[in-house]
């Protein structure tokens, strides 16, 4: 096990290279560059002088060259939208908000995805299949930027009952969760539901039934840990989905996180910027894979010993 | 007095395709000890009524329409749900026809082995434990602590099936339902399997319902023969006098299709056209359109197993008329 884990580790090295070099080119070939959007022109003595201080007028190869020497020093440079803070520093103060939303997110998709999904399962084609699904198929349909507002005109507007946007006190956290969670929770109950039928129709499940278990230990014991399986497999997906789909939501309720940082850097040509937050994505991304390869293995003992 | 005894059970699927009746009145007793063997086409029924008596037909589609199943005096097909479970896998236990999917593979055989002693008879850990060392030794598995720890995938077919007898005879029950129990396994392994079965049955005295389509494995182990065709009883017997003698055209067609019945180099028999459409209503015999003896009487009669001679069963008309030879 241990050697799995340091193998998938070693071999995200050259992704991450990978991942850097195409980021670092392709950013670079998008039209515009930084420092020239805004409201008033730069004058171009100035905008020289920028160019000069940021190493944009350096050939393109030196550029790279100076940048993965800074990277490999954990040096994501200074930001070239927001100088007051280096962009390793702007990741810092932005991340953990992201990251705990893309938290509070997970567990809502979880806890109503499972509990949709199970339920589900175990009366295929009845009321209680039907309605948790209709549900399911809806909350996969509605997008969030139609989710968002739609919530907040209920919630905030109408009943009052919670902030319309901010991220200070635990009641603003809600919405922005609900919003950025129901779309999972529905894949996860889909996914849920088709893992638990597929379980409860095997044959070792009748065996289980044989030995005069009651329905509940059948359930816990013996289906669940089979039938989650497509659950844990969207894990990863899911949770990068979270992370990085969660500007849509950042920007809907002012959360002040990396996504919305994000979106600003690319929207201003900010290079630096764009690049730490994508790269921090993509860390982010290799974990969760990794993470989900691991508790597959230790779940299924076939690919455990396999 | 009978271990169990089934009176006129039937058990229906509803389907989009119409009603299954899988099970069509069928009555039979199991007595203490003995080994029953049900043998029968594919899809004449005998694990719909297994499992109709270990109350896992899924329902719906399927239903239990009539009947009776009397176990030491309870009715399995009307007790609750909570009598039920105290009964199967303590005092009935079922092996399945495909080792293979039979055991949970995300579970060490070793939870799987001790799961009916700690909930039918709250045994600690420690003594359930031991028992389950033992009960892998009963059936003649080697290095037994260890191999508790291992999982399904382990183990070959055959140990596997090994596995199951171990856990569906660890609360040593009075009968024991075999579902085909060696047909996914080869020849020489299935031997085995049957004799072991045979072994702890002596040891044990327990009663066997044995389902296969094998009738050799029948001549083998069983003591009394149920033949089955299209959801009904059609022949019992002891199988000293069914194989005797047998008294259905069916039961003497199924003999001929035996690959030992068959002569040198002659192509091997096989009973001419298709078991009946379970779905349409049948009437008189329902073996009567393959069968080879059959007279007009025999689609319209009145169709009842009956006694035609001591011991032995047929449903039959002919039979019971004494026109066969
Ligand atoms: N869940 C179900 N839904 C619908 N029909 C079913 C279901 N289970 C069994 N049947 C039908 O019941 C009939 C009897 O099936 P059963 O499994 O008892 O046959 P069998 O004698 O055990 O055959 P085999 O030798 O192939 O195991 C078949 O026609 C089958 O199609
Ligand atoms: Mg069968």
């Amino acid at each position: 096990m241990t050697k799995f884990i340091l193998r998938r580790l070693l071999s995200f090295i050259p992704v991450f290279f990978i991942i850097v070099t195409m980021l670092f080119f392709l950013i670079r070939i998008a039209p515009g560059g930084p420092f020239q959007g805004g409201e008033r022109a730069v004058p171009p003595e100035v905008l020289e002088k920028l160019r000069e201080t940021y190493n944009l007028n350096a050939p393109l190869y030196r550029q790279y060259v100076d940048y993965l020497v800074d990277l490999a020093q954990g040096d994501l440079g200074p930001s070239m939208y927001q100088p007051s803070r280096t962009v390793t520093e702007w990741v810092q103060l932005r991340f953990p908000v992201s990251l705990e939303l893309g938290f509070y997110a997970l567990l809502v998709a979880m806890t109503l995805g499972f509990l949709a999904g199970i339920t589900a399962a175990l009366r295929p084609n009845t009321i209680t299949d039907y309605v948790p699904m209709s549900f399911a198929m809806v909350g996969i349909c509605i997008p969030n930027f139609v989710l968002g507002p739609v919530l907040v005109l209920i919630f905030a507007l109408k009943l009052g009952w919670l902030p319309v946007a901010g991220w200070a006190d635990p009641l603003d956290k809600v919405l922005p969760s609900l919003t950025l969670g129901t779309a999972y929770a529905a894949y996860v109950a889909r996914l849920a539901r088709g893992g638990m039928f597929e379980v409860l129709a095997q044959d070792f499940i009748r065996t289980a039934r044989a030995k005069g278990l009651s329905e509940t230990r059948v359930i816990l014991r013996h289906a669940l840990r089979g039938g989650v399986q497509p659950v844990i497999a969207f894990l990863g997906p899911a949770a990068a989905g979270l992370l990085t789909g969660s500007f849509v939501v950042e920007q809907i309720f002012q959360v002040p996180g990396l996504g919305k940082q994000f979106v600003d850097a690319a929207f201003n040509r900010d290079y630096t910027m764009l690049m730490g937050a994508v790269l921090v994505y993509a860390v982010l991304i290799l974990c969760f894979n990794l993470v989900v390869d691991v508790i597959q293995a230790w779940l299924d003992p076939r690919v455990r010993y396999g | 007095m009978p271990l169990l005894k089934v009176d006129d059970l039937r058990t229906y699927f509803h389907t989009r395709e119409g009603v299954v009746r899988a099970v069509d009145g069928v009555s039979f007793q199991v007595e203490p000890g003995e080994t029953l063997g049900i043998v029968g086409e594919s899809g004449s029924g005998k694990s719909v009524t297994n499992l109709t008596l270990m109350g896992l037909v899924p329902m719906p589609p399927g239903r239990v329409e009539s009947g009776t199943a009397r176990f030491n005096g309870v009715d399995l097909l009307r007790c609750s749900r909570a009598e039920h479970r105290a009964i199967r896998g303590k005092r009935i236990s079922m092996i399945f026809q495909d080792p293979m999917t039979a055991l949970n593979p995300y579970m060490r055989v070793g939870r799987q082995i001790v799961e009916p002693l700690l909930i039918h008879e709250r045994c600690s850990g420690k003594e359930a434990r031991e028992r389950a060392v033992r009960a892998l030794e009963t059936v003649g598995i080697q290095d037994a602590p260890r191999r508790l720890l291992d999982y399904p995938h382990q183990f070959s077919g055959g140990m596997r099936q090994r596995v199951m007898i171990a856990m569906a005879l660890i609360t040593r029950p009075q009968l024991l339902i075999a579902d085909e129990p060696t047909t996914a396994l080869d020849v020489t392994v299935q031997a085995q399997i049957l004799e072991l079965i045979k072994q702890i049955q002596s040891e044990m005295g327990m009663a066997v319902i044995l389902v296969t389509h094998d009738l050799g494995v029948i001549a083998e182990v069983c003591d009394r023969v149920l033949v089955m065709y299209a959801g009904r009883i059609v022949e019992a017997a002891t199988t000293r006098k069914l194989f005797q003698r047998p008294g259905h055209p069916y039961t003497r067609a199924l003999m001929a299709s035996l690959p030992a019945a068959r002569k040198k180099g002659e192509a091997l028999y096989s009973i001419k056209g298709m078991p009946p459409d379970l779905t349409q209503p049948i009437n008189g015999c329902p073996f009567a359109p393959r069968c080879e003896v059959a007279v007009p009487r025999c689609q319209s009669a009145a169709i009842a197993l009956r006694e035609f001679r001591e011991g032995h069963e047929t449903a039959c008309i002919r039979e019971q008329e004494g026109e066969l030879p």
